[in-house]
């Protein structure tokens, strides 16, 4: 017993700090979550709420659904397209300043800028941008990538060039983030790490391979993480891009225009739910094996 | 000492913390207070001309209820959908404004069947706006027999925006009356290296679908598409979609907002665009130019003669704080003062048949003489909320998304009847 | 050498990630007539700061507004992300490895869904209408992505720091706040760059939670950029204006950048 109290005295103070935020997420998310579980068993549709039960009645209507079948198709290439980018555009900008360069304080503030720019701006710029006019009429990046000599059709060809093309504002809002995820992680890592690799005799690429790398691991979770949930909510900048255009929807917002255009709550609601088992799925067996890997690496 | 900044800096923000916290103490919110000099507006109307024309209705508001505390809680968002979704947060937490903007029509069904609104036929009768306002405009604005709001204002949405020049200068001498002729001169058209229309963003082709269905299929089939008595799935209907896939092949079709597609036209690229009248603001407005001389306007093809509205109005929600104010406000927009001052300025029509038609010129000064000409006929507007309700009208869009890509008119039509049924 | 060509890649970058900006300020100073689509990289005739002049007094009060309410809640919220961050990777208790996920799975929850129980829940605990109410929503949905930076941070932070304090007596608040709090600064500028954009560029529930008085900036923008005929030069000027301030802070946290930060922990 008092052997248990002993250990006890080590850790409780650690489980106290942080059970407020226990609490607080219990109820703001997963009593939420709840909450859209009911609803979504319910028939409430219409701004008065009714509350009989249904069953699965929505989600078997969702899943034999082609533009939620759609949704999701454009939402998987958009994750891919995106987080891919991000990855390697803020990863690539983190190497190149991590040893210092001239105006490092100016360059980083300007590539985190596009996130600080509100989305109601960057989508009308963007939307501009991404104009597939032709003729005279070309202009946005289709004016820039004619000097090389392409012409971008994007919204004359299918979904998947329509939804990647998305992609590319918020790649540009967001790679400035990870650029500095992936440096304050650099930074973090204590330079007589890599001063004992030089000394033991390893070139610079060494250093990076075999002392950097791994001890980037964490940083490395924390940047899939994050843009994996952006890649899900985002809504406002393809909403505010193309706005009811079915070939860049996304599940997050068909969850919108049912529930707040159309008032059919309880499918929102069902949506809803349907995303957050969907990233249960995914995220929860990421996390564990992430968490394996690092006790394996240290 | 870089230290010493670092920990000045977090000082800093400590303390504007807490002044915060403090200063945020204060957030009831908004007790109901009979006796408060306040009365809350919520509008969409936050853009140019409609934000100038409802500043010009509050000055008025103020002048004549001295000490009134006006608060103007306008959120933009193109047709309210931003608005609607604070508006329903507040109606469903009880705490409701004392007057907020609705589009005519079964828009308003949701909340009317919500219990939100009060029955305002007493004040119609009271102050005898009966007879002041279309019959048929009063009708969209009840429900079984109970008027919900006070419409303030009239917009047309069957119009077709072009330039005279260009028109004269590629050899057109009148633009189409039937889509049937649009198409013909599409070919014309395309001879010089020209597009027939210009079409953006997904509502400004689904306002371009209404309007070819009105004009393909008349002013009765047309009303018949909303209330069951014309079979979506028949093949005129089918037909009248095919003719819209035409219309598509031989436009311009992006994805930008409405104002830079018409530019288009006014750049040459495309012959016509089909707007509301609101576009005819912005011609004169932003673009300085003459109604005639630098743009022209016509009903767009098939649906001359043919008024095809939507109407913006004002509540009074249950429980409302401020009722007399509100009241007052209601009144205000209804009077002929109140539509003169606001609908010059907004672009559009007043709802009142009494108003000083000298205000109304130019563009106006057409509507005006249309909307209220015995002969013109009036029908109601998809997109803007006066013919579905916002449940079937969101499953239409969805269909919508799925024809776009798809192009296959009998699965839309189907995908539009089943939802009518489920949706009535 | 490669000095100079890692200078000339990151210069190249630096023109990409501005060429929407620099749409967005040409715009931001025409007048309308000039506002067009397919002429959007053209300069402006003349550099009249008109349109700044009109937008800056709708925006004022907002400005205000989202001061008030983004420097406490990411303030805020980044402790509390360190603290958490911090006995998740360094002070473990039995579950910590459950618990990690668990908080972690709060950011992603699409704010659309939760709207409506949220809204109605902090109307029944009095916390609707003015700025405190929001900032609580915002300390509490950062919760997850601080936890994840700090936690994900201090698991690189070694083992000997650590133990070097306990040696010396140290409980666990003496060692989070002596040790970990100082060693933590890069961590707290990303987390706190998140935050405060986060914050101050949220509408939802901005719109939701306040009345007129309290609105966000982000309102005032969308009233600007949102209408049914969008003022684009306006809406420009206006967006220019709004994120200033991010760009303040993000200037200023890059002091927390710097390298060599960890040295002195080990050798201290």
């Amino acid at each position: 017993m008092s052997n248990f109290k002993r250990r006890a005295r080590r850790w409780a103070p650690g489980l106290l700090l942080v059970s407020p935020s226990l609490v607080l997420l219990g109820v703001f998310v997963y009593g939420f979550i709840g909450w859209n579980i009911k609803i979504s068993v319910t028939d409430w549709k219409g701004q008065l709420e009714t509350d009989n039960y249904v069953g699965l009645f929505w989600y078997k209507q969702l899943f034999a659904d082609e533009t939620f079948h759609n949704d999701i198709r454009n939402l998987l290439i958009f994750t891919v397209v995106f987080i891919g980018g991000a990855v390697i555009v803020g990863l690539l900008l983190a190497l190149l300043m991590d040893k210092g360069v001239r105006g490092e304080n100016v360059l980083r503030s300007i590539y985190l800028f596009p996130m600080g720019i509100s989305f109601i701006a960057t989508a009308i710029v963007w939307r501009w941008l991404l104009n597939s006019d032709e003729g005279e009429g070309t202009t946005g990046v289709n004016d820039i990538l004619g000097w090389i000599g392409i012409h971008s059709d994007w919204h004359k060809a299918d979904s998947q060039w329509a939804i990647s093309a998305i992609a590319l504002p918020a790649g540009w809002a967001l790679s400035g983030y990870v650029m500095a995820l992936f440096l304050a992680g650099l930074r973090g890592i204590p330079e007589d790490l890599r001063e004992a690799a030089r000394v033991d005799g390893a070139s610079e690429f060494h250093v990076y391979w075999h002392v950097v790398r791994p001890m980037m691991l964490p940083v490395f979770m924390s940047v899939l993480v994050i843009l994996a949930h952006i890649s899900l909510k985002t809504f406002d900048l393809i909403y505010g891009i193309a706005p009811l255009d079915p070939r860049t929807e996304t599940p997050a917002i068909f969850m919108y225009l049912t529930a707040f255009r159309g008032y059919f709550y309880a499918r929102g609601a069902a949506i809803a739910t349907l995303l957050f088992f969907a990233i249960a799925a995914v995220i929860v067996p990421y996390i564990w094996y992430s968490i394996r890997k690092e006790r394996t690496a240290r | 000492m870089a230290a010493i900044n670092r920990r000045q800096l977090l000082a800093a923000g400590a303390g504007i913390s807490a002044l915060a916290v403090l200063q945020a103490c204060s957030n009831s919110p908004g007790e109901t207070n009979t006796g408060e000099k306040k009365v809350e507006v919520f509008s969409w109307w936050s853009g140019p001309g409609e934000g100038e024309g409802l500043e010009a209705l509050i000055a008025n508001f103020k002048q004549n209820n001295a000490g009134v505390d006006f608060v103007n809680a306008a959120v933009a968002g193109g047709s309210g959908t931003q608005a609607k979704q604070v508006l329903g947060d507040r109606m469903r937490n009880n705490q409701p404004p004392d007057s907020y903007q609705l589009h005519a029509g079964l828009e308003a069904a949701d909340d009317i069947k919500a219990g939100w609104l009060e029955d305002l036929s007493s004040l119609y009768e009271a102050n005898g706006w009966k007879s002041k306002f279309p019959a048929g405009l009063i009708d969209k604005l009840s429900i079984s027999g109970k008027i919900y709001a006070v419409p303030v204002n009239i917009h047309r949405s069957n119009l077709m925006f072009f330039s005279p020049k260009k028109l004269a200068e590629w050899g057109i001498s009148a633009p189409a009356k039937t889509w049937t002729e649009f198409l013909a001169q599409a070919e014309t058209l395309k001879a010089k290296n020209v597009k027939a229309l210009s079409v953006g963003a997904t509502w400004t082709q689904m306002h371009l679908l209404e309007n070819v269905l009105l004009g393909e299929l008349g002013t009765e089939k047309y009303n018949g598409l909303w209330d069951g008595k014309t079979d979506w799935k028949g093949a005129n209907v089918v037909a009248a979609l095919d003719v819209f896939k035409k219309v598509l092949d031989v436009s311009v079709v992006g994805t930008d907002d409405w104002q830079p597609t018409i530019d288009k036209v006014l750049a040459g690229t495309a012959a016509y665009n089909v707007m509301g009248d609101w576009a005819a603001g912005y011609l004169q407005g932003a673009k300085a130019l003459k109604y005639k001389d630098g743009y022209d306007v016509v009903a767009s093809p098939g649906s001359t003669g043919v008024y095809n509205f939507l109407a913006d109005s004002f509540t009074l929600p249950k429980n409302a704080p401020h009722k007399t104010y509100a009241e007052a406000w209601l009144k205000l927009c209804a009077s002929p003062e109140g539509q003169d001052l606001f609908n010059p300025k907004k672009g559009s029509v007043p709802a009142r048949l009494d108003s000083d038609k000298s205000k109304y010129t130019d563009y106006l000064g057409w509507a005006l003489k249309e909307w209220q000409d015995s002969k013109t006929v009036v029908v109601g507007s998809l997109v803007h909320g006066v013919v579905a309700n916002n449940s079937w009208k969101s499953e239409i869009e969805k269909a919508y998304g799925v024809f776009f890509t798809g192009k296959d008119s009998a699965k839309f039509a189907a995908a539009v009847a089943t939802a009518y049924a489920a949706n009535k | 050498m490669t000095r100079l060509f890692r200078q000339l890649v990151l210069f190249g970058f630096a023109v990409f990630f501005l060429m929407p900006v620099y749409v967005l300020l040409v715009t931001a100073f025409k007048s309308p007539g000039e506002v067009d689509v397919v002429h959007m990289w053209s300069l402006p005739r003349s550099l009249s700061i008109e349109n700044f002049t009109t937008v800056w007094p709708k925006l004022e009060n907002g400005m205000v507004n989202s001061l008030m309410l983004a420097i406490p809640a990411s303030l805020i919220s980044s402790f509390l992300g360190a603290a958490n961050g911090f006995v998740l990777a360094k002070w473990r208790f039995p579950g910590a490895d459950i618990v990690f996920p668990v908080i972690l799975f709060g950011m992603f929850i699409p704010y659309q869904a939760v709207i409506i129980p949220m809204s109605a829940l902090m109307s029944d605990i009095g916390l609707k209408g003015g700025l405190d109410g929001l900032i609580l929503l915002h300390i509490v949905y950062g919760l997850p992505i601080t936890t994840l930076i700090f936690r994900n941070y201090y698991i690189g932070l070694s083992e000997e720091v650590i133990e070097a304090a306990r040696v010396d007596g140290a409980g666990m608040l003496r060692t989070f706040a002596y040790i970990a709090l100082p060693l933590g600064l890069p961590a707290f500028a990303v987390s706190m760059i998140w935050q405060f954009t986060s914050a101050w560029n949220d509408f939802l529930f901005g719109i939701i939670m306040t009345r007129t008085e309290f609105w966000p900036v982000t309102v005032a923008l969308n009233n600007v950029a949102g209408a049914q005929t969008v003022p684009f030069n306006q809406a420009m000027a206006s967006a220019f204006l709004a994120s200033l301030p991010t760009l303040l802070v993000y200037l200023l946290l890059g002091r927390f950048f710097m390298r060599g930060l960890m040295a002195g922990a080990l050798k201290g």
